[in-house]
């Protein structure tokens, strides 16, 4: 069939040649990612981190799954909610299922509100149209449940 | 055992065993979260739950490799470790950086980032901690009889994963860059480099286990890791088609991950195939079981379960739901912890020199274990799909979508209740049967 040193060269040769593919692709790729992000947006950035949004939510589909997608959140809540959820004192708790009460400053909530208007302008490859708007029937359903 | 100094590596896997315990608990939590029974909320929020539990995950799992490290590389240059006292040096800052980190995650001390929350000040610590492990590691392969491909094999694993450690400690200003280099270290640990340590330590236990010719399975190592990076490393574009980067990862993403399960087959057909020619069947029955389990697993969950929702047709409404969930727990199940808990199986006797390789209660921890995990995975398929459709398709809303997911919920924790006993049993026996002993060395 084949000698291990075939089997050796086929390990060092494909890993070799797909490894510097994948370097040119980043290359590639990266040239054409902007890195001018406003002061807002990267404040923004670091409140989420900081504060492990992430290990709830998730944005741009990555997360934790308990909490919703946020990648359009400004434009399906808009701002104001989005906003009065930032700053509550007290825990939100919508429809039962917690959110930790951050109670960020208004100047802390419009830089996380910022971070997710430039999320949310981004072309994700058609991601962001999947994160759309709540569906009539749904808001039916919240009617009915409230 | 053939050297004293492989005694470390017990000790390794009593930490494994222990932050094992921690992620099992973290995991209940989250499952109760998830049902609406929320009452730790003040003490231990979601994120703080699913961070312990994800990071708990990713040290158990490198305190089982570093453990298996410890046990196979003397055995494979036939000689004692490096300055064994340096790797119980290592295993106390490994265990007090591990505590730390827990400890901050309960104090909004972490980097929210999924994965790598480790806070960044900790990096440095872990950067030198493994450092440490390395050198003792070359060092002993250096002053070794024999550098045999397994030993190199793993090595260059566990190296390669030390290095994938540093794009992750990079911090951006752009989500776009972050998430980009986020996935060098997840997706090129999981679906890269873990893999040669997993086919290390994979090709040590079938020589041992089935005393088929070394060449010969050395040989077929090579095939398996030439086709994990052949396909795994294009592969981490299936983690870039929705991040903000161009469409070029929707085409190369989509064709390299759909090869990805051919890794994984090929690494089941080796195992089986190694076990059915092998004249020598070891009397550690238990540990062919982890072992033949490792490779037939890893290849339902990371490879056909990945394979299920790998194409971007299909993960444009997939992404970002529970069918992640059911893709990540039988992927990492398989291929990472069976194949720890296969080492550790095969170890434990040579260990304390009591040849005591099978018990009931050994046979019940494989199988309700694994039982266990695939009624989890069953129901987190389920919810996926259903949250799929009413959430992405129908439009829904994502709590209303949450509460119809109950049922989904509760078979869950029926699941994780059964893996839990199974696993409570290895660890029984894990502590009842496993503790090395000097008198265990074999002249």
């Amino acid at each position: 069939m084949f000698t291990k040193q075939q089997a050796k060269m086929f390990f060092l040769v494909g890993t070799f040649v797909t490894f510097a593919i994948f370097i040119a692709l980043t290359i590639y790729s990266l040239k054409q990612v902007r890195t001018d992000i406003p002061q807002d947006v990267a404040s923004g950035k670091h409140l989420w981190e900081k504060n492990n949004c992430m290990g709830c939510h998730t944005i741009m589909g990555e997360g934790a799954y308990y909490a919703p997608e946020l990648t359009r959140v400004i434009d399906r809540r808009g701002e104001p909610y989005v906003k009065s959820v930032l700053v509550s004192p007290t825990p939100w708790n919508p429809k039962g299922r917690k959110m930790v009460a951050y109670g960020f400053s208004e100047e802390e909530a419009d830089d996380l509100i910022a971070f997710f208007k430039w999320i949310g302008n981004k072309d994700l490859n058609g991601f962001e149209k999947v994160d759309r708007k709540v569906s009539p029937l749904s808001k039916d359903l919240m009617k009915s449940n409230d | 055992m053939k050297y004293k100094s492989q005694k470390v590596a017990y000790w390794f896997w009593a930490l494994s065993m222990l932050l094992l315990s921690i992620q099992l608990t973290y995991g209940f939590i989250m499952g109760f979260d998830h049902l609406g029974y929320d009452g730790l909320h003040k003490w231990i929020p979601f994120n703080t739950a699913h961070t312990v539990h994800i990071n708990t995950l990713v040290v158990w799992l490198l305190a089982g490799f570093m453990g298996a490290a410890y046990y196979i590389i003397p055995e494979e240059a036939e000689t004692e470790l490096w300055k064994p006292f340096l790797a119980y040096i290592q295993l106390i800052t490994l265990t007090v950086v591990g505590v730390a980190a827990l400890a901050g995650f309960h104090f909004n001390w972490w980097e929210g980032r999924k994965f790598l929350e480790i806070p960044h000040e900790l990096d440095y610590l872990v950067a030198l901690n493994v450092i440490l492990f390395l050198v003792i590691l070359l060092m002993t392969i250096v002053k070794g009889k024999k550098k045999t491909t397994t030993a190199l094999v793993l090595f260059g694993g566990l190296v390669g994963a030390a290095l994938l450690y540093l794009p992750g400690m990079l911090q951006f200003d752009s989500q776009t860059l972050d998430s980009f280099f986020r996935w060098w270290v997840v997706h090129l640990w999981v679906e890269g480099v873990w893999e040669l340590i997993m086919g290390g330590i994979l090709a040590f236990l079938l020589i041992k286990l089935t005393g088929v010719d070394r060449e010969v399975i050395e040989k077929w190592l090579y095939v398996v890791i030439g086709l994990t990076f052949l396909s795994g490393i294009l592969g981490t574009g299936h983690h870039y088609y929705y991040i903000g980067v161009n469409k070029i990862w929707l085409i190369v993403g989509g064709i390299f991950s759909a090869l990805e399960p051919l890794a994984f087959l090929a690494m089941t057909l080796w195992a089986v195939n190694m076990y059915r020619k092998g004249q020598k069947k070891h009397p550690n029955k238990m540990a062919i079981y982890w072992t033949l389990g490792a490779a037939i697993v890893s290849f339902l969950g990371a490879g056909v379960l990945g394979l299920a929702h790998t194409l971007p047709q299909v993960n444009l409404y997939t992404h970002g739901t529970l069918v992640t969930d059911m893709h990540g727990h039988l992927a990492f199940w398989g291929a990472y912890a069976m194949i720890v808990f296969a080492i550790i199986t095969y170890a434990m006797p040579n260990l304390t020199g009591r040849k005591f390789y099978d018990n009931v209660r050994g046979r019940l921890a494989f199988w309700l274990s694994n039982i266990g995990i695939f009624i989890m995975v069953s129901a987190f398929a389920a919810a996926g799909v259903a949250q799929v459709y009413l959430e992405r398709m129908l439009g829904y809303d994502f709590i209303d979508v949450q509460k119809k997911l109950y049922p989904h919920f509760w078979v869950v924790i029926i699941g994780a209740t059964i893996l839990t006993t199974g696993l409570i049993l290895y660890m029984i026996n894990f502590i009842k049967y496993g503790l090395p002993t000097d008198e265990a060395l074999e002249n």
